[in-house]
């Protein structure tokens, strides 16, 4: 490699990326295809497909605007403030994204459903009742979910901004308006189009909270119609054929998306810690707390209603739940080291190609269904799937993982490598020194929240495992639906609050470590 | 872990396999389950078969058909356990099943005589209520009534395909005014039963589409009667549980044995109590006792298997217009 170490030096290596990124296409494309193989040839979508696919690009359109736009005032207030119990707050807003989606889904009916505690106040205070079921419950719901991740990468681009920038700022005698003008803008112009493109993803293969939420059967999206195919009429080129509609649009708006964002190239700082003198002004400050009290009540009233749920049944669980909770641990363990181990070549490789994490985009939209159905064909022919259930759920959920990763990783690298990128040139560092002593240590932080945010995913994620399982070896969330399929409504519930609590503390611990003597 | 005793197993032990003939089950995901019925019935099974069975769940009863059309004749399945009537045609049509020989008394309310499916548990669809509530007893009554109700998808759950077909057997032509007339009553639809079972409870809806055995588990398990299934007149729509036998199993006495065994005492009298359905043979013992308070549908509706696709169709046409608008 040392002969190509001029070549690629800026890119820090680009080889082993795009062979992690050809392993990520080849593991969701191979199995679409395996369908279509199997199927003999693609079949047509029906009148009612495309009306599915109308109300996916609607609900997972207006789920993105929506998510993002919240998190800009959310990640400023976080941003610019700091105060005790801000990290704790930090994590628990992450909750939703990692719950499975009926145990959400049944938090967020406490809340906003028909006799949940909003109606009930509402109906108390002799005002009219709101009704959840419709399009605006699935992008309620959806908001839910996707809004701590929004928040999330937005405030890491706030924090990618210098130190000594603001500094400047507050001595040049900037306001908050010009600060935004002048700082914030540029940085957002770079991170948001990325927050869209990833929760638009995500929202593409919605289906369980989409039915549910949406009232009826004018809320089927894309992956109901899949589901439809496969299991109702067995038709697998019709299921192969709208799995790649839904890659084929992810694809489309992924382009988009990375042709639109431009790095905020702030330039070098000294990783100073942050004050932001200009915010330090009483209307601000109440503007900020406001913000942050409404999202934290947004958000964390359905989490408190999951722990009162669940809490009663939470302490005398079936051994087998417990189990599950250590079978799932250990899949969360290999799917994260996985992620990492596919993301960091992928986003190093983005640097040259940004088109790489398009790739890794995939992984959310692609169809569970399919992906299943696809790998099981591929495996049964040389051995029995059942014997695989685990580690193919393990590749999956890091696919998933991905471009979670990806994208928290990828703006940092391209800063990281602007700033310090000329300076490694003019010392001939090999790409290896440049890893160790340049990137990694500035991506601690980024790395953390992967890692975090790949086992906790794992953890909570249903994957493929329904499709492969073996009556022994379950996942938490598996037995949660197996425990719910046996009206144990009480137990499915603590074992819901015992998957909050596991995946939280996993990616607490993680989160933390990667910003470990760092302050934010 | 059994996980890794198999993988071990395989590798190392061929031979001690080939000793002990192995019995592989497919079946739904809640029949295996730790609170289904499944981990009594190995348990039973294996202490007269000095065989290994083993069970292999996939999602629900259609999944479990689908995964067998995805295998083809290489299935590695012997028997398939949990498939309803439904979807026997489509299965039969398949021509991986072969006939059974199993003949037994059965308690079900219509005659059997399915040369490839032995029945081994029944029960009617219902509309579950907390007791007392005052319940509409037919569809349009409900339809006319502001009650609220919860139903499952007919194209993801096998209860909501069973209401599809409920109301399509009652009403025939105008089943699509029907469900246009409970289109304000269905607060929404789910992708399976625990969702919209879940729902009901939480207080979301005033009624949830189950099983008229849905109170007996509350009864039993947890010693609450506050949950009963309200009769309806027009008759309720049952769902006949059945097992097959591939023929291309390598070990056909083994499954007939499996298959007579499903009809019998000790199978029979594990289901009501972890599957909570009617057992197909009358056990010894008789029911449990909270049983006895479940309502008794004077008329059982069935579309005939070989009719039920056909049917199926145009019903699932005519509900997705009435509910989509």
């Amino acid at each position: 490699m040392a002969a190509r170490a001029v070549a690629i030096n800026r890119a820090g290596g680009g080889g082993p990326g795009l062979i992690a990124a050809a392993f990520v296409a080849a593991v969701i494309l191979g199995p679409v295809a395996a369908v279509l193989w199997r199927a003999g040839g693609g079949g047509w979508p029906g009148p009612a497909d495309w009306a599915a696919l109308r109300f996916t690009l609607t609900q997972a359109t207006l789920s993105a605007l929506i998510s993002v736009a919240l998190a800009i005032p959310a990640a400023r207030a976080l941003a610019r403030r700091r105060f005790a119990g801000r990290r704790i707050l930090i994590t628990a807003l992450g909750a939703p994204f990692i719950l499975p989606v009926i145990v959400a889904v049944l938090g967020l009916l406490a809340v906003f459903g028909r006799s949940g505690a909003l109606n009930t106040v509402l109906y108390a205070a002799g005002l009219p009742t709101m009704q959840i079921y419709g399009l605006h419950g699935v992008v309620l719901a959806h908001v839910f979910f996707n809004l701590p991740l929004a928040t999330r990468i937005i405030l890491q681009g706030w924090q990618s901004i210098p130190a000594e920038r603001f500094r400047l700022t507050a001595s040049l005698g900037m306001n908050a308006g010009q600060v935004m003008r002048h700082l914030e803008w540029p940085m957002l112009r770079a991170v948001i189009p990325g927050a869209l493109m990833v929760i638009f993803a995500i929202c593409l293969s919605s289906f369980a909270v989409a039915l549910t939420l949406g009232g009826g059967p004018s809320a089927t999206t894309v992956e109901l119609a899949i589901y439809q195919a496969f299991r109702f009429d067995f038709d697998l080129g019709r299921a192969a054929v709208l799995a790649c509609i839904q890659l084929s649009i992810v694809t489309v708006a992924a382009i988009l998306a990375l042709r639109v964002a431009q790095s905020g190239g702030f330039g070098a700082g000294l990783d100073r810690s942050l004050r932001r003198f200009d915010a330090e002004t009483p209307a601000l400050r109440l503007l900020d707390a406001g913000v942050l009290l409404l999202v934290a009540l947004f958000l964390l009233t359905p989490m408190a209603a999951i722990v009162m749920r669940g809490g009663a049944a939470l302490l005398d669980l079936p051994g087998a739940v417990w189990r599950a909770a250590g079978i799932s641990l250990a899949v969360a363990g290999a799917s994260m080291a996985l992620t990492l181990a596919l993301a960091l070549p992928m986003a190093l490789a983005a640097l040259k190609r940004p088109m790489i994490e398009a790739v890794g985009l995939l992984g959310i939209a692609a169809s569970p269904l399919v992906i299943g159905v696809g790998l099981f064909v591929l495996i049964n022919p040389w051995t029995n799937p059942m014997l695989l259930a685990l580690p193919v759920t393990a590749l999956v959920n890091a696919v998933m993982a991905l471009p979670f990763a990806l994208r928290v990783m990828t703006p940092q690298l391209i800063d990281i490598n602007s700033e310090f990128g000329n300076l490694c040139d003019s010392l001939g560092m090999s790409p290896r020194d440049r890893l160790r002593l340049v990137v990694l240590p500035r991506l601690r932080r980024q790395l953390g929240f992967a890692a975090g945010l790949a086992a906790a995913l794992s953890i909570g994620d249903l994957g493929v495992i329904a499709l492969f399982a073996d009556p022994e070896i379950a996942t938490l969330p598996l037995q949660i639906l197996r425990l719910m399929g046996a009206y144990r409504m009480a137990d499915a519930a603590g074992a819901g609050l015992l998957l909050l609590v596991l995946s939280l503390s996993v990616f607490w611990l993680l989160d933390q470590g990667g910003r470990a003597d760092s302050d934010a | 872990m059994k996980y890794l005793a198999l993988a071990t197993g395989l590798f190392a032990a061929t031979t001690a396999v080939a000793e002990t003939p192995t019995l592989t089950i497919y079946t739904y995901d809640s029949f295996v389950s730790d609170w289904g019925p499944g981990p009594a019935v190995e348990e039973a099974f294996e202490k007269t078969c000095e065989c290994d069975l083993k069970f292999v769940g996939t999602g629900d009863g259609a999944s479990l058909l689908a995964r067998l059309r995805l295998e083809g004749a290489n299935t590695d399945a012997d028997i398939v356990l949990g498939l309803d009537t439904g979807l026997t045609a489509a299965a039969s049509e398949t021509g991986l099943f072969a006939p059974h020989s199993v003949s037994a008394e059965y308690d079900l309310p219509i005659a059997w005589d399915d040369p490839l499916f032995v029945p081994f548990d029944w029960g009617y669809f219902a509309f579950v209520a907390e007791a007392g509530f005052d319940a509409p007893t037919n569809f349009r009554d409900l339809a006319a009534s502001d009650t609220t109700i919860v139903i499952q998808d007919p194209r993801s759950s096998t209860p909501g395909l069973g209401l599809l077909m409920w109301v399509k057997t009652a009403y025939g032509d105008e089943a699509k005014d029907i469900w246009a007339g409970l289109s304000d009553n269905i607060v929404t639809v789910t992708k399976g039963w625990s969702e919209a079972y879940g729902l009901f409870l939480e207080g979301e809806a005033d009624m949830a589409l189950s099983y008229t055995t849905s109170p007996a588990y509350h009864i039993i398990a947890e010693d609450d009667d506050s949950k009963a299934a309200v009769p309806f007149d027009e008759g309720h729509y049952m769902q006949i549980e059945v097992a097959g036998k591939l023929a291309g199993t390598d070990q056909p006495e083994l499954a007939d044995k499996f298959l007579s065994f499903v009809t019998g005492e000790e199978f029979q009298s594990i289901v009501p109590t972890t599957n909570w359905m009617y057992p197909a043979v009358m056990p010894q013992g008789g029911l449990p006792d909270a049983f006895g308070t479940l309502i008794k549908p004077e008329k059982s509706l069935l579309v005939p298997a070989d009719e039920a696709d056909e049917v199926r169709d145009r019903a699932l046409e005519e509900w997705l217009r009435a509910l989509s608008r």
